[in-house]
C-alpha cells in the first residue's frame, strides 16, 4: 500500500510545480474586476486542461489551473461507514475556518471532499515551494488523522459499551 | 558581479521597473498604485519621488531616455506621462486611453513621439501627443485581437509594432500616425502600413501552446523572440520566410525575454533563473544559465540522507525555505541596464519575491566558457 504513495505524491508534487506559474491578471470581463478565472470561468482562453491524478478508486486529487489561480481538489479514502463520517465532519471542521487556513475553499467541488484555491496573491505572498510542500503534507497527514480519529472513535466506544454493560 | 537591490525595506513584490537615460535613477512599482522613483547614492537608493495619481495596481512603467519622460498605465484604465518640472518634481498628464479594462504594458516607440499600451479590453492603444488641443490622445488596433493583450514592443524603424496576447498569438501591427509622422519605408515584415494594418501573425504553436508572456523585437526589427505559458522559446525570421523556429525547454513557464545581442535573448521567469539562448538562424542553442548559485549541500552523509529521502516521501527538507539561486521568486521583468539591444553588458532583473538583481553579461559570459553571444 505504501509503496503506491511515494510515486503518487511524487506526481502531484510535479503537476503542483507546473501548475502554480500564476500572474496577476485583471479581469477582461468585468472593469476594475480582479476575480480568480478557476472560478468565474468567464473566457474559456484562461483556464487549462484540468488534470486528475489518482492512487486508487477513491483517492484522487482534481488539480485545475487557470492564468491567476489553481484549484486543487482532494479526494479522501473512505473505507466503512464510521470514516465516512469523520472525514465530513474533519474537512467541514476545518472549511468552517477557511479565513484562518488562506488558501482552504469554503465548499469542495462536487465528488471531493476538500479544496484548495491558491491565487496568484498567494504566490506573492508565500514561498510556492512551500505551499506545495503543504498540499503535499495535508495529503499525507489527513488520512494518519482520520485513522487516528478512527481508532480513539473506537476504543472510546468499547469503553462505554464495558461502562454500559457492567450494569446488567 | 552582480548586484543585488531591496527597496525601501519591503518584501513585496517589484510588478516592473525602468531607468533613466544614465542609468542613475529607476522607477519601479512595489505591487501597489504607487511608482516610486530612486536616485542611486554610491550602493544605497534614495527615493526621490512617489508618483501616485493613479488609483489601482500599476501594470507597465516606461521612461523615454531622450526626452526624459515616463509613462505609467494601470489597472484603473488610465495612463499617465509624467514630465520633470523645473523644481525636479514630476507632473503627471492624463493620457485618454478610451479603454474600458485594465491597461497591462506601455512601451515608448524608439523616436519617444508616441507610445502603445495594450489592454484588457482587447486592444491596443497607440497614443501621441496632439499640440493643438495640448493632450495625449489615442488610436486604437482592435482587430484580430481576441483576448487580453500582455505585452508589446517596437520595431526600431518607429512604425511597426509587435503584440503577444493571451489568445495563443503573437501578432505583428502596423502603429502608423499619419499626422505626425513621413511616410515609413518598407520592411521584410511588409510594405503598405496603414494604422492598424496585420503584417503578420503566429501561433504559439499548432495545438494551442498557452498564453503569449513576453515579445520582443530584436535590434535590426528583422526577428521576433517570443515566450509564452509553454515553457518555450519561439523565434522568427522576417527575412528567412517567416517561419517559427521553437525550442521547448526543461524549465517552468518565462514571463519576459530581452534581446542582449542581434543573435542572443535573455530569458527568465517561473524558474527564478534567467537563462541565455542563441539563434543562429535555423536552430535556438541553449548558452547557460547567468545565476551560478552552487547548490547548497544538506547536511549529513549520503546513507544517512538517502533514509531520509525514504522517509519523507518526496516532501522537500523542511529546513529548506530558500532556493538555490539568487531571486527567491518568479522574475516578472527584465531590463537591459548597460548597452542596448545589439550589445548589452548588463541586465537587471526583477521579480515577486522583491529584489532587483543586475547582471553583469561580460564577466558572466567570461566566467562561462562555452558561451557566446
Amino acid at each position: 500500500m505504501a509503496a503506491t504513495l511515494k510515486p503518487y505524491l511524487t506526481a502531484v508534487r510535479h503537476t503542483l510545480t507546473a501548475a502554480m506559474c500564476l500572474d496577476n491578471f485583471s479581469s477582461q470581463v468585468i472593469e476594475r474586476h480582479n476575480k480568480p478565472e478557476i472560478e468565474v470561468k468567464s473566457s474559456k482562453e484562461l483556464v487549462l486542461n484540468p488534470v486528475v491524478i489518482s492512487r486508487n478508486e477513491k483517492e484522487r486529487v482534481l488539480i485545475e489551473t487557470s492564468v491567476n489561480s489553481v484549484r486543487i481538489s482532494i479526494s479522501i479514502k473512505q473505507a466503512d461507514e464510521i470514516e465516512k463520517i469523520l472525514c465530513h465532519k474533519f474537512t467541514r471542521f476545518m472549511m468552517m475556518r477557511a479565513e484562518s487556513f488562506v488558501i482552504l475553499r469554503r465548499k469542495p467541488i462536487e465528488g471531493y471532499d476538500i479544496s484548495f484555491l491558491i491565487t496568484n496573491f498567494h504566490t506573492e505572498q508565500m514561498f510556492k515551494h512551500k505551499l506545495v510542500d503543504f498540499v503535499i503534507h495535508f495529503i499525507e497527514e489527513v488520512d494518519k488523522e482520520i485513522s487516528e480519529l478512527k481508532l480513539s472513535v473506537n476504543s472510546r466506544a468499547r469503553i462505554c459499551a464495558e461502562e454500559f454493560l457492567k450494569r446488567f | 558581479m552582480t548586484e543585488k537591490f531591496f527597496f525601501g525595506g519591503s518584501v513585496s513584490p517589484i510588478t516592473c521597473h525602468a531607468w533613466n537615460k544614465d542609468r542613475s535613477q529607476i522607477a519601479l512599482s512595489p505591487n501597489n498604485n504607487e511608482v516610486h522613483i530612486y536616485q542611486r547614492d554610491g550602493n544605497d537608493w534614495k527615493l526621490t519621488d512617489v508618483l501616485n495619481q493613479h488609483d489601482l495596481k500599476v501594470n507597465g512603467i516606461d521612461w523615454a531616455p531622450n526626452t526624459n519622460r515616463i509613462v505609467t498605465c494601470s489597472v484603473d484604465r488610465n495612463a499617465y506621462v509624467w514630465t520633470q518640472g523645473e523644481d525636479k518634481k514630476w507632473k503627471p498628464a492624463l493620457v485618454l486611453l478610451r479603454i474600458n479594462r485594465a491597461a497591462t504594458c506601455v512601451k515608448w516607440s524608439p523616436c519617444e513621439n508616441k507610445f502603445a499600451t495594450g489592454s484588457g479590453a482587447r486592444l491596443i492603444s497607440v497614443c501621441y501627443f496632439e499640440e493643438e488641443n495640448d493632450w495625449w490622445v489615442s488610436k486604437h488596433i482592435k482587430k484580430p485581437i481576441r483576448s487580453t493583450v500582455t505585452s508589446i514592443d517596437w520595431h526600431p524603424n518607429n512604425v511597426l509594432l509587435v503584440a503577444g496576447s493571451t489568445d495563443y498569438k503573437v501578432r505583428v501591427f502596423s502603429a502608423y500616425i499619419k499626422d505626425i509622422e513621413p511616410q515609413p519605408t518598407a520592411t521584410p515584415w511588409g510594405k503598405k502600413m496603414p494604422l492598424g494594418q496585420l503584417m503578420a501573425e503566429f501561433k504559439n504553436s499548432g495545438t494551442g501552446g498557452g498564453w503569449i508572456h513576453s515579445v520582443s523585437f530584436s535590434s535590426d526589427g528583422n526577428r521576433i523572440c517570443w515566450v509564452g505559458h509553454d515553457s518555450a522559446i519561439n523565434m522568427v525570421d522576417a527575412n528567412s520566410g517567416m517561419n517559427v523556429i521553437k525550442v521547448k525547454t526543461e524549465y517552468l513557464p518565462f514571463l519576459s525575454s530581452v534581446w542582449i545581442s542581434p543573435t542572443a535573448v535573455v530569458v527568465a521567469g517561473h524558474s527564478c533563473v534567467p537563462l541565455i539562448y542563441s539563434f543562429d538562424g535555423s536552430t535556438i542553442i541553449f548558452n547557460g544559465k547567468l545565476d551560478e548559485s552552487q547548490k547548497r549541500e544538506a547536511g549529513g552523509i549520503s546513507a544517512m540522507r538517502h533514509f531520509k529521502l525514504l522517509d519523507s516521501n518526496s516532501r522537500l527538507e523542511n529546513s529548506d525555505t530558500l532556493l538555490d539561486c539568487i531571486h527567491q521568486n518568479a522574475i516578472s521583468w527584465v531590463a537591459i541596464y548597460g548597452g542596448d539591444k545589439s550589445n548589452a553588458t548588463k541586465i537587471s532583473t526583477s521579480g515577486l519575491d522583491g529584489q532587483l538583481v543586475i547582471w553583469d553579461l561580460n564577466t558572466l559570459t567570461r566566467s562561462m566558457q562555452n558561451l557566446k553571444i
